[in-house]
């Protein structure tokens, strides 16, 4: 009898010991998140967020706050976390809503209106709750075509520009794509479409892009990484699709992650193909430190933070003064006609418009 | 006269059991059972009511049909391709001894723990345009089922290596020898004997890969392509990018549904299967192969491993190498000189060290918890209820991640229990997965101990703790580290639960890789190519220390 | 030492203990017979706590055991199969009780020595227990039990698997050893050989009960019931009627000592109560079968009436089976049996 109570009591404590130790944790997470002392902001975010150390330095510097990033998942399963915990949240801002999800976050309350100080130095077209500003615009990326120089150099065509461009016959089985039920850039590119050629006939286009022997794979992983015949695994895999849907952005990657420097980027940028996303981020309903969140608001669209945001991300600056690296300027291209489209009429028709591109081009 | 007596002995030993269990019972409840139930409710309860209408509603999408039997049906060939292929690598294994058989036991674990982008990448390599078969012989399997069969053969050949290997290996060859002696051929004997002792084990190994390939996702996306889709991809779909929470719950319940008939399955055909069993020091049952069938047999199953597992991850190993100056280390420099350009990566020490550490935390958790359950469903006189629990045990591998991992959010929001952002819970989502490995190895061995061993122990003074540290332990610590070794690389490679839970940042190998993946650039590509091969290095490591362990051991009983 | 009082453990519905009391005292050897399924394995597993009681109660020492659990009983247990520990050598497996009491290295080396000295093993300390036969196991195992020096020692089925010369020999060790160490000893056995060589007292059990207590002369001699007397190989059990010292049965008259139970009985004639005498001098009878047992002949003989019988007879003064002769009985070869 002693020895199996004995043996129970020895089971609990190991149980309890799990709960003691997670709750450490807990608490350590929950000291961090600025309960009480209010030092340390949470920046919640998706898992492509990243900024340079002294940047975040200078923050603490500017203000005291010391900030603390949670990542989780990609962009779309970090906002569906915020909505799930809405009203008690794990962090005080949440950065990393785009423009094809703004509705979502907007509809679901998740945010805190918060006027950011300096939101004047931003563009005004990408301020899309520019009445309310539950959401302040960070930064802007587009997704378009990409292409390989070598291959058109070689073969001397020269390479598409445009959304019509694709479907004709010279650019036949050269495009890799990817499936717009799983993939942002392949969202993206479909939307692109959308915007172009209207909601009676981006149907069609996808018809034509089909018979024009367009390849769908998954991600964007896959398809750069191994489809596409002019990125760095592309070659390696023997990749044999010199276009693929893929960031203004990814050409200068391909240069600033080079070793050694080549003198113009191995990829370029077919301009005419663009899809403008721009991400938002807000104050947390909820949030436990909301003194520490705006001023955390405040400082994305600072000079600073913008003008070292587009290495980290590669993405675009918002902020008009915010000087773009010179890498962007000279390996990237400047798009000038990106389409967009509304993020209610998204958040609408997207999930009908996901079923009407599978039915269309996946089987 | 004590009337009370015969109760007092019943509740001794219920309460012993209870004492065992109350551990995985209380990690399982809060771990498990309540965010998946929390979520699955949430998606069900609209505006306070709920919505059942929603399941036929659901059931009734053909799209869904068709997600459902491809699902099915790709998850029961591969596990039985599996097992057909390693099977003889289990023997092999087992009973063979040969050069480089540490090195290659952990070699064929190593796939386990690697991401799954990075093997579809490497796969195609072997399968795809301009593979090894297509240079050969013409033979493209990408964007085929039989792509997706082998990878998972790839995955999962060490779940049956060392599931079924571990006890193959402790089994007494005299048994089959009387056999033989009594008239039976190599082939019968083998049926009459060694499979029925081993069936707990090939059943246990098949439900695992069964729950792996069923709830499969990387896999079949990359060499399936889009059109192939799994119950897994749309309830990652609905819930993490359409936040469509009622059909997202309606899936879970279909896939829980699936698993569980699984599982009733597997309980029926193992339950009077397993047996004490007659278990001897492995050291003593492997020997050198000996005429030309055992010479050809050994000769297959390492033409097999080549082509299957040791290629595609040569593959990658020559990438991290194959630099724009010609092969050389210059990748991995780039991962000790990351952040001298304002790049985002994290120093790959660092990377490793948090992988390491989850991972030990995340064993140490399932060994635990998993160690008691299997003590505790050892016992004889298993009811039925305990057998229920056995099939709790199981379902963490066949539920989503993305559906643990939201399910987490609503439910441990509250102190003392909020861990949403607490580091703990990466590891504690790992040890879900570990943990039914534990128990399905653990199993099978615990239950071959003769249960009078452990009585001549207590006679002799042992406390049931003592017995069973001094008769049980040395018997099953082979097993115990086999599990061990299951859940450390379960943990190593986890990739799908530990991206869905917010956490400061420290990024495991596999997250830190798929980084890398998600970027532009050649330096990015190969860093990520180095990364994983370390991570490959990594596991291949651990699991020899393991090893060792095992051998230094043994040695002092 | 031990005394257990209406010990009682059921099986579902079957009694496998039934209301058994039982006593041993200090250093008093006593062995439990009876053929399987007779409830004396699960009588030692009750005395070792392994197996809970139904009601009754057990005392060590004077003390209930209700509530100790295995380990705390000091007791030893050789089990019938050995379960000697597979992953340890001999010395491993003897020295294991006195790890468990905590004794130091050296005691443990030096008392392991002495115990294999003891039964017969000196220096086996560093084999493996697998490398041993059977009867080297079954002497580890005993080494092992008497080790951690029990109070009580039991003794499942000792010398079961052994072969019948090595059995002989092991037994009259086994009781020299037990007297010298003064042990007290509790074993169950099927074999009557076994028990009555190595037993100050037999306990015969049948379904869960005490069928007789007693020295093996006495139950040997007076076997309390049918049952025990078939359990002890004799055939010659008839019913009767008895008036007096004489008793009526199948096989005509039969003396019956004096003092007998009268009336309806069971009557037992132990084959060296059957005379042979010139076939008209008694009950006439064929020899139907002949056996050499050693020193003396069996025979089976077919009377007129009643069952077969079976006698004993010199070497010298056997008859042919076919042959017709006369069978007298005598008083003191014959027992009333009790019920049961």
């Amino acid at each position: 009898m002693r020895s199996s109570k004995r043996l129970a009591a020895g089971a609990l404590a190991a149980a309890l010991g799990v709960t003691t130790l997670a709750a450490c944790g807990g608490s350590d997470g929950k000291k961090a998140s600025g309960g009480s002392g209010g030092k340390t902001v949470t920046l919640v975010s998706h898992d492509s967020f990243n900024a340079s150390d002294p940047v975040l330095k200078a923050f603490t510097a500017e203000t005291g706050y010391t900030v603390k990033v949670l990542k989780s998942g990609d962009a779309g399963a970090a906002l569906n976390q915020e909505i799930l915990t809405k009203g008690s949240p794990r962090g005080d801002v949440f950065f990393g809503v785009d423009n094809t999800l703004l509705s979502r976050a907007l509809d679901n309350g998740i945010f805190t209106p918060y006027e950011a100080k300096g939101l004047d130095r931003v563009a005004a077209d990408v301020q899309l709750d520019k009445d309310k500003h539950r959401v302040t615009p960070i930064d802007t990326g587009d997704i378009c075509v990409n292409y390989d120089r070598k291959y058109f150099a070689d073969k001397k065509l020269s390479p598409p520009r445009s959304f019509d461009d694709l479907i004709k016959p010279e650019y036949k089985d050269l495009l890799v794509t990817e499936n717009v039920a799983t993939s942002s850039p392949g969202l993206g590119f479909m939307l692109g479409s959308v915007a172009t050629y209207g909601d009676d006939r981006w149907q069609d286009y996808w018809k034509k892009l089909k018979a024009n022997g367009v390849k769908v794979v998954d991600g964007w992983e896959q398809a750069y990484n191994t489809d596409f015949s002019g990125s760095a695994g592309g070659k390696k895999a023997k990749g044999d699709r010199p276009l693929v849907v893929s960031y203004a952005s990814s050409p200068p990657a391909e240069v600033i992650y080079a070793d050694p420097k080549p003198a113009e980027a191995p990829t370029g940028v077919a301009t005419g193909t663009c899809f403008r996303q721009t991400e938002f981020a807000g104050l947390l309903k909820g949030a436990k430190n909301e003194a520490g969140g705006k001023a955390l608001l405040d400082f994305l669209i600072s000079k600073k933070f913008q003008e070292d945001m587009p290495l980290q991300m590669f993405v675009d600056p918002v902020a008009k003064d915010a000087a773009l690296p010179a890498e962007f300027t000279k390996y990237g291209a400047k798009i000038t006609e990106s389409t967009t489209v509304a993020p209610d009429k998204i958040a609408k028709n997207r999930d009908q418009w996901v079923k009407t591109w599978s039915s269309l081009v996946l089987k | 006269m004590h009337p009370g007596a015969a109760r007092r002995g019943a509740l001794r030993r219920a309460g012993a059991r209870f004492g065992l269990l109350a551990l995985p019972l209380v990690f399982f409840a809060l771990f498990f059972a309540w965010p998946v139930a929390a979520i699955v409710g949430r998606g069900l309860k609209a505006d306070g009511a709920w919505q059942f209408g929603r399941i036929t509603e659901v059931l009734g999408d053909p799209d869904i049909g068709h997600v459902l039997w491809f699902t099915t049906w790709q998850a029961l060939a591969s596990t039985a391709l599996t097992l057909v292929i390693a099977l003889p690598g289990a023997y092999v294994f087992a009973r063979l001894d040969f050069p480089g058989k540490q090195l290659l036991r952990a070699a064929v674990t190593v796939p386990f723990v690697l991401p799954t982008v990075v093997v579809g990448t490497a796969f195609l390599a072997l399968l795809g345009r301009g593979g090894l078969l297509d240079q050969l012989w013409g033979v493209r399997l990408d964007t085929t089922v039989w792509a997706i069969l082998l990878a998972h053969v790839f995955f999962n050949y060490a779940v049956v290596v060392r599931t079924v290997g571990g006890l193959w290996s402790q089994l007494d060859p005299r048994q089959e020898e009387a056999a033989r002696v009594l008239g039976a051929s190599r082939l019968a004997a083998w049926r009459k004997v060694t499979l029925p002792a081993l069936g707990p084990a090939v059943a246990a190994a098949a439900l695992m890969v069964f729950l792996f390939t069923f709830t499969s996702f990387g896999v079949v996306q990359i060499l399936g392509g889009p059109t192939f889709s799994t119950l897994e991809v749309e309830i990652y779909r609905q819930t993490a990018e359409l936040l469509d929470l009622p059909t997202a719950a309606v899936l879970t319940i279909v896939q829980f549904a699936a698993v569980g008939l699984i599982l009733a399955v597997h309980a029926r055909t193992v339950r009077r299967r397993e047996s004490a069993l007659k278990l001897v020091d492995p050291a003593q049952t492997a020997r050198r192969p000996r005429g030309a069938g055992q010479r050809a047999l050994l000769a297959s199953v390492l033409a097999v491993v080549a082509l299957l597992i040791l290629l595609p991850i040569g593959v990658l190993v020559q990438r991290s190498l194959d630099t724009p100056d010609g092969y050389g280390f210059g990748y991995y420099r780039a991962l000790q000189a990351a952040g001298d350009n304002g790049s985002f990566l994290v120093p790959p020490i660092e990377a490793i060290g948090n992988s390491l550490q989850y991972a030990l935390a995340a064993t140490a958790i399932a060994l635990l918890v998993g160690g008691l359950a299997a003590a505790a469903l050892a016992r004889r006189g298993t009811g039925r209820l305990m057998r229920g629990f056995d099939a709790l045990l199981m379902l963490p591998l066949g539920v989503s991640a993305v559906t643990v991992g939201f399910g987490f959010l609503i439910t441990l929001d509250q102190p003392p229990l909020d861990l949403r952002t607490s580091w703990i819970l990466v590891p504690l989502a790992q040890a879900l997965v570990g943990t039914p490995f534990v128990v399905r190895i653990m199993l099978p061995v615990l239950r071959a101990v003769d249960g009078r061993l452990r009585e001549a122990a207590a006679v002799l003074g042992a406390s049931p703790l003592r017995a069973w540290r001094e008769v049980d332990l040395p018997l099953v610590r082979r097993a115990l580290l086999v599990a061990a070794g299951f859940a450390f690389a379960v943990s190593l490679g986890e990739f799908g639960a530990t991206v869905f839970i917010a956490r400061p940042d420290h990024p495991t190998l596999p997250v830190a890789v798929a980084r890398l993946l998600g970027r532009a650039g050649d330096l990015n590509y190969g860093q990520a190519m180095a990364l994983s091969t370390i991570l490959m290095v990594v596991c291949a490591v651990s699991l020899l220390v393991l090893e060792r362990i095992r051998t230094d051991r043994s040695g002092e009983f | 030492m031990l005394k257990l009082d209406g010990a009682t453990v059921r099986f579902r519905q079957r009694a496998a203990l039934d209301a058994v009391d039982l006593e041993v005292a200090d250093h008093e050897t006593v062995c439990v017979l009876g053929p399987s399924g007779s409830g004396k394995s699960t009588l030692l597993r009750v005395v070792a706590g392994l197996q809970p009681l139904d009601s009754g109660r057990v005392s060590l020492g004077g003390a209930d055991q209700a509530g100790v659990p295995v380990h705390k009983r000091g007791l030893g247990l050789m089990f019938q199969d050995h379960q000697l520990f597979p992953q340890r050598d001999v010395a491993g497996n003897v020295a294991f009780g006195l790890r468990m009491r905590g004794a130091s290295r050296a005691e443990q080396a030096a008392r392991v020595g002495e115990l294999l000295d003891l039964v017969g093993l000196p220096g086996a300390e560093r084999r493996a227990v697998a490398a041993l036969s059977g009867g080297e196991q079954q002497r580890v195992a005993l080494a092992r039990a008497l080790a951690p020096s029990p109070r009580l020692l039991m003794l499942d089925e000792p010398l079961g698997q052994l072969d019948r010369t090595l059995r002989e020999r092991l037994v009259v060790e086994l009781r020299s050893l037990f007297g010298r160490l003064g042990t007290t000893v509790l074993a169950v056995t099927h074999d009557q050989g076994e028990a009555f060589a190595l037993a100050d007292r037999v306990v015969v059990m049948r379904d869960g009960r005490i069928a007789q207590t007693g020295t093996p002369l006495e139950v040997w001699q007076r076997p309390a019931s049918e049952f025990v007397a078939r359990f002890l190989g004799f055939e010659n059990v008839v019913p009767a009627t008895v008036t007096g010292t004489v008793a009526a049965t199948p096989w005509g008259k039969v003396p019956v000592p004096s003092g007998s139970p009268q009336g309806e009985a069971r009557l037992l004639v132990r084959p060296g109560g059957v005379r042979l005498v010139p076939a008209r001098d008694g009950l006439p009878c064929e020899v139907v079968s002949r056996t050499f047992r050693g020193n003396h002949v069996a025979l089976r003989l077919r009377p007129g009436a009643g069952p077969l019988l079976e006698a004993e007879c010199e070497l010298t003064a056997s008859p042919q089976p076919g042959d017709e002769v006369g069978v007298a009985f005598a008083a003191g070869g014959v027992v009333v049996l009790g019920e049961g």
